[in-house]
């Protein structure tokens, strides 16, 4: 897109753009921080990734202020319109992706005294993989705006959902087979969700670029295959 | 077989209705200043009980085709219009049509307020006067005091309504040249860049105004303030180099405009 008249206006929409980089690369790798973490038992990880988050909160306000000081002072019209607010959405799932690392993060300590079976931090890592995966991507599609990648992720979340479906079931058993393993497996069960949440949050970001690219909401509902909210219900 | 009928009917009855609503319809209209071509084919309706703004860059022919509609152009000597253009279905452009009536049915108010150099009352009194609109003093009080009443200037003027028009401050100015212009009952409103003299405060007075006047009248208005174009208008053409670039819905226009040449300009970007 060609330059705006006002070069100030230019360096104002960059900076919002470089920010949700910055934040997008952060709340990346806390996430990955928090589940490396969570597996090794590292607490000096964990303490890091919660301390971090700060720096994450404090990104969100500053697009915050600078977006609406941007909206106020240009009065942004069309795609620069739909950019700014788009670049708040994201600061937002962003913020929240932060929070679910740092989540993770805590429990580290609740699972130290087990340890984490070598079977289930294999699932965990893979989810975590998966999610960030499509995180990453997302920040990518951002910064070239492609309508077409951002549905090409969103289509994508469904692998998490089974991957998290499976996983769930996976824990289940463990508690089933024994009950000392269910302070464990019921911490990795928010540990799961929390990882299945940032696909989500990640699948938000895409429909906002979306949105951004072309001025339409996608069409369709967002696949999904979670189907843990019935697992384990007895079937007759 | 009667359903099918029955549907066709209401298919070609909401199809007159749509018909109906424009107030005035311009088609293929070009505009010339002697050799120099300043519209090209324009087609453009205007919806009646609607504002419609037109926007683009200085010269783009915005005003041009504005000035067309209640024909201001004929009192330039060398400008000529073509294609047709009509108000309820009437050629504006007819050798029958009284130009003096037109401008009572399609009135104007323009940039910089130019009241008369007379009272308050005169100014407003002046078009129910020669159009024969009041049968007496009481009727033309009525006209005057209904007209101030609805530009939102009553609650100001009325105690001094003998006073010049030209003592009233920038913004009073311009709401008593709209007060004028309603005085004489008009069916269509053009205005040529109303609030561009005015200060922030008068232009948003002048924007309820219009706000208001909308359940009345058909509204067409220049702005070179695209917020402005925003607040007012449910309808905004956007012009450049003398054609029609776009029409659309004003919440379209602004947020997601089809032309790319619309983009560039309402966002302030290089063409």
């Amino acid at each position: 897109m060609s330059s705006h008249i006002m070069s100030a206006f230019d360096e104002e929409l960059k900076y919002l753009n470089r920010r949700i980089s910055e934040m997008g690369g952060l709340a990346e790798q806390m996430c990955a921080d928090a589940v490396h973490a969570l597996v090794n038992g590292d607490s000096a990880l964990a303490q890091k990734v919660i301390s971090d988050d700060v720096i994450l909160d404090n990104a969100e306000r500053e697009i915050q202020e600078k977006a609406i000081v941007t909206i106020a002072k240009r009065q942004p019209m069309a795609a620069d319109l739909r950019e700014i607010i788009g670049t708040l959405r994201i600061a937002a799932d962003l913020e929240r992706v932060g929070d679910l690392g740092k989540n993770n993060a805590k429990r580290v300590i609740a699972v130290q005294g087990t340890g984490v079976p070598r079977k289930l931090a294999r699932g965990l890592e893979h989810l975590s993989e998966l999610s960030l995966v499509q995180l990453k991507e997302v920040l990518d599609v951002f910064a070239n705006r492609s309508a077409q990648k951002a549905e090409a992720i969103r289509q994508r979340d469904e692998e998490i959902d089974a991957m998290y479906t499976s996983l769930f079931r996976e824990l289940l058993t463990y508690m089933m087979e024994d009950p000392r393993n269910i302070t464990t497996c019921t911490h990795l069960l928010f540990c799961a969700k929390n990882i299945e949440r940032i696909g989500d949050h990640a699948t938000n970001i895409a429909e906002t670029i979306y949105y951004i690219a072309t001025g339409a909401q996608p069409q369709g509902e967002r696949p999904k295959d979670d189907s843990s909210n019935t697992l384990g219900a007895v079937v007759e | 077989m009667n359903m099918m009928t029955e549907a066709a009917v209401e298919k070609a009855l909401d199809q007159r209705m749509n018909d109906l609503s424009y107030k005035m319809i311009g088609k293929d209209v070009s505009v010339y200043y002697g050799e120099k071509r300043a519209l090209f084919d324009v087609n453009l309706n205007v919806r009646q009980n609607t504002v419609t703004a037109l926007i683009g860059p200085s010269g783009c022919g915005k005003s041009t085709f504005l000035r067309t509609l209640n024909r201001m152009n004929d009192t330039i000597d060398n400008c000529r219009v073509t294609g047709r253009i009509t108000l309820d279905g009437d050629d504006i452009y007819d050798p029958s049509i009284d130009v003096v009536e037109l401008r009572a049915r399609v009135g104007m108010v323009f940039q910089k307020p130019n009241p008369f150099p007379k009272s308050i009352y005169e100014n407003i009194s002046y078009g129910p006067r020669i159009h024969g609109l009041a049968r007496s003093k009481a009727d033309m009080d009525q006209i005057v005091e209904a007209s101030l009443q609805r530009a939102g200037l009553w609650n100001e003027v009325k105690d001094r309504l003998q006073e010049s028009g030209t003592g009233l401050s920038g913004g009073q100015q311009q709401r008593l040249c709209i007060a004028r212009a309603i005085a004489v009952s008009p069916e269509v409103i053009l205005m040529d860049e109303p609030c561009s003299a005015l200060d922030p405060i008068a232009t948003a007075k002048v924007e309820e105004l219009i706000h208001e006047l909308r359940s009345n009248y058909t509204i067409v208005i220049v702005t070179h303030s695209m917020q402005q174009a925003a607040r007012v208008s449910q309808r905004t053409a956007m012009f450049h180099l003398g054609q029609l670039v776009e029409e659309n819905d004003t919440d379209k226009m602004f947020t997601n405009p089809d032309d790319q040449r619309t983009q560039d300009y309402i966002m302030g970007r290089f063409g």
